[in-house]
């Protein structure tokens, strides 16, 4: 008999680090990724996870530290594209595009040069698609304290950045430092697609950033409501997703294990999938007059004339 | 609240000789005029003669080529200026869990840092709010659900929240059917009546607006002309500022400005009284 939960999945040390890891991860992306998703940002999201792919690339090559140089790389790529122009949608737009493509290319270059230098495509294969069973577990207290960093930012400016994600002019008229904010969330953003791309590798941290926040603001009332279910949403997939990468082990005909970051973006775009029914349910409601959106009916008043 | 009583002889706004360039096309040619506390000014011009511009100067939003800007008789951007805004258009997604009433209080305390919860007297004073507005009934829902209408109100609500002197207002009736027009130019007239809140709401119709202006700005071709209605909605006065002949009719009460058969097909299409069809 085959069970998913076996005795050695809870006594493993590299799964244990990998939970630990992964919620670390998810919480701090399902944070960003909320804001992330309000400020329609994420285009910018996904050129950071490619950004920080060069930044892991150099890093092995040179042989940097794997988190510094996912961190380092996505922060480089953040502070080009706001100063290139990112307060408006459409130079945004062409700043996150120009960005992406240089780092592409970087990317490419220290990825041939890893591969062909190390004769092996090992390294090439955890920057792409993560290593979250075998990062060292002296890299957990960094990556949390560098987690724990970005939580404390994102709750210290919540009620700016918030205003300024659904109106760049009214936050300003209001005294806002928007474009600060607009940096320093940025730099929120490049350091939680650094810790994703650790875990679930570059290609695959757009999903972890994206996705659950993108389900959760489909199901709540409120943004702060829709932070919470998006940090429990992403630490389920996350965790859903090395439980089954380890399970997969076993599974006929190969028994080679699958990849974490596979199952991840599975559960993920599940959740999302299963989130649209509530969208359905909404906009019917909003369709047969709101009837459960609104309290209850205000007595009608008479016309009123304009003099 | 508004300004003290003993400052309402201080303008809450003063423009004074603004001019706005973009290269070299010239959006404000030195326009100049002055709002005082609790009056209702109708800042009215044809699409495109640079009203968003002159709303972006008054909010430091946009840098003039010359002239300056006071608010309260302080020149803009020293110090915390009480001015609320409502734009043209907010991209408000259905999808952003946020109700009407938590956009409402961030009025209060967007600009603050730090986790701080909201206390009963902001409670207080967001539900207040919502009901001076009219906005109780769909306080819980979603603001990307609501009609344009109920978003307008929501939208105010969070401007006025603040208790700003001035209150500034980007078409706000754009996109509205009449009924919703009438009822957020009432809503805005008991605002600025009852709160002593000086309103400055651009449009490019004024018919709507008529019964309740103190006060005009006629802005084209990158001059405006300030003053009562009757004062700047006159022939003598519109045929100077256009630059040539117009008539102002009135009509069932309604006043249309009227180019000169000559100049009617270059001109009509750019007039905010009347439409090409």
């Amino acid at each position: 008999m085959h069970y998913i939960f076996e005795a050695a999945f809870f006594s493993s040390v590299p799964v244990r680090n990998a939970a630990e890891l992964g919620a670390v991860v998810s919480l701090v992306s399902a944070v960003v990724g909320v804001f992330t998703v309000i400020r329609s940002q994420s285009f910018a999201g996904h050129a950071l996870t490619d950004v920080a792919t060069s930044g892991g690339a150099v890093g092995a090559f040179f042989g940097i530290n794997a988190l510094a140089g996912f961190i380092g790389g996505a922060v480089v790529g953040a502070g080009s594209m706001e100063l290139i122009g990112v307060q408006r949608a459409r130079r945004r737009d062409v700043a996150t595009g120009i960005v992406l493509g240089a780092a592409t290319g970087i990317s490419a270059l220290y990825l041939y040069l890893d591969t062909t230098s190390s004769a092996s495509t090992g390294v090439t294969q955890q920057i792409l698609f993560g290593s979250i069973f075998s990062v060292a577990p002296s890299t957990l207290p960094e990556a949390a304290l560098a987690g724990a960093g970005v939580l404390i930012v994102v709750a210290t400016i919540w009620r700016p950045l918030l205003l300024s994600s659904l109106s760049y002019d009214v936050a300003s008229a209001r005294g806002i430092p928007t474009r600060a904010i607009g940096v320093v969330f940025m730099l929120a953003m490049s350091v939680s697609v650094g810790l994703s791309s650790l875990a679930i590798g570059s290609i695959l941290s757009t999903a972890l950033l994206i996705g659950p926040a993108a389900a959760a603001l489909r199901v709540t009332r409120s943004v702060r409501a829709a932070v919470v279910v998006s940090c429990v949403l992403g630490v389920v997939a996350t965790w859903l997703g090395i439980l089954l990468a380890y399970d997969s082990y076993d599974w006929e005909p190969s028994s080679q294990g699958l990849p974490v970051s596979f199952f991840v973006v599975v559960v993920v775009v599940a959740m999302y999938l299963v989130s649209g029914l509530a969208v359905f349910r909404r906009r019917a409601l909003v369709a047969r007059g709101g009837a459960a959106l609104r309290v209850p009916e205000a007595p009608l008043r008479e016309p009123r004339t304009v003099a | 609240m508004a300004l003290p009583r003993d400052a309402r002889t201080t303008p809450v706004l003063e423009v004074d000789d603004i001019s706005v360039s973009f290269g070299a096309r010239v959006v404000l040619d030195h326009v100049s005029f002055e709002i005082h506390p609790g009056e209702f000014t109708g800042l009215i011009g044809s699409n495109g003669v640079g009203k968003t511009t002159l709303l972006r100067v008054i909010l430091g939003l946009q840098r003039p080529s010359s002239g300056e800007i006071r608010i309260g008789g302080v020149a803009r951007g020293t110090g915390r200026q009480s001015v609320g805004y409502v734009p043209q258009k907010v991209l408000l997604d259905p999808d952003v869990p946020l109700r009407a009433r938590d956009l409402v209080a961030l009025g209060i305390d967007a600009h603050r840092y730090g986790w701080r919860r909201r206390s009963a007297e902001d409670l207080r004073r967001v539900h207040e709010t919502l009901e001076a507005v009219d906005a109780l009934s769909f306080a819980d829902a979603r603001v990307g659900d609501l009609s344009g209408g109920e978003q307008q109100r929501v939208l105010i609500a969070h401007a006025l929240i603040s208790r700003p002197g001035l209150l500034l207002l980007d078409e706000p009736l754009a996109n509205l059917d009449p009924r919703s027009a009438q009822d957020i130019v009432a809503l805005l007239h008991r605002v600025s009546t009852h709160h002593d809140v000086a309103i400055l709401l651009s449009a490019h119709e004024m018919n709507a607006l008529l019964p309740v202006m103190d006060r005009i700005v006629y802005v084209t071709g990158g001059r405006a002309a300030s003053g009562t209605t009757e004062e700047v909605v006159r022939t003598d006065v519109l045929s100077a500022l256009y630059g040539h002949h117009v008539d102002v009719l009135q009509l069932h009460g309604r006043v249309l400005v009227v180019a000169e058969p000559d100049d009617a097909t270059d001109h009509l299409a750019s007039h905010p009284t009347l439409r090409m069809d």
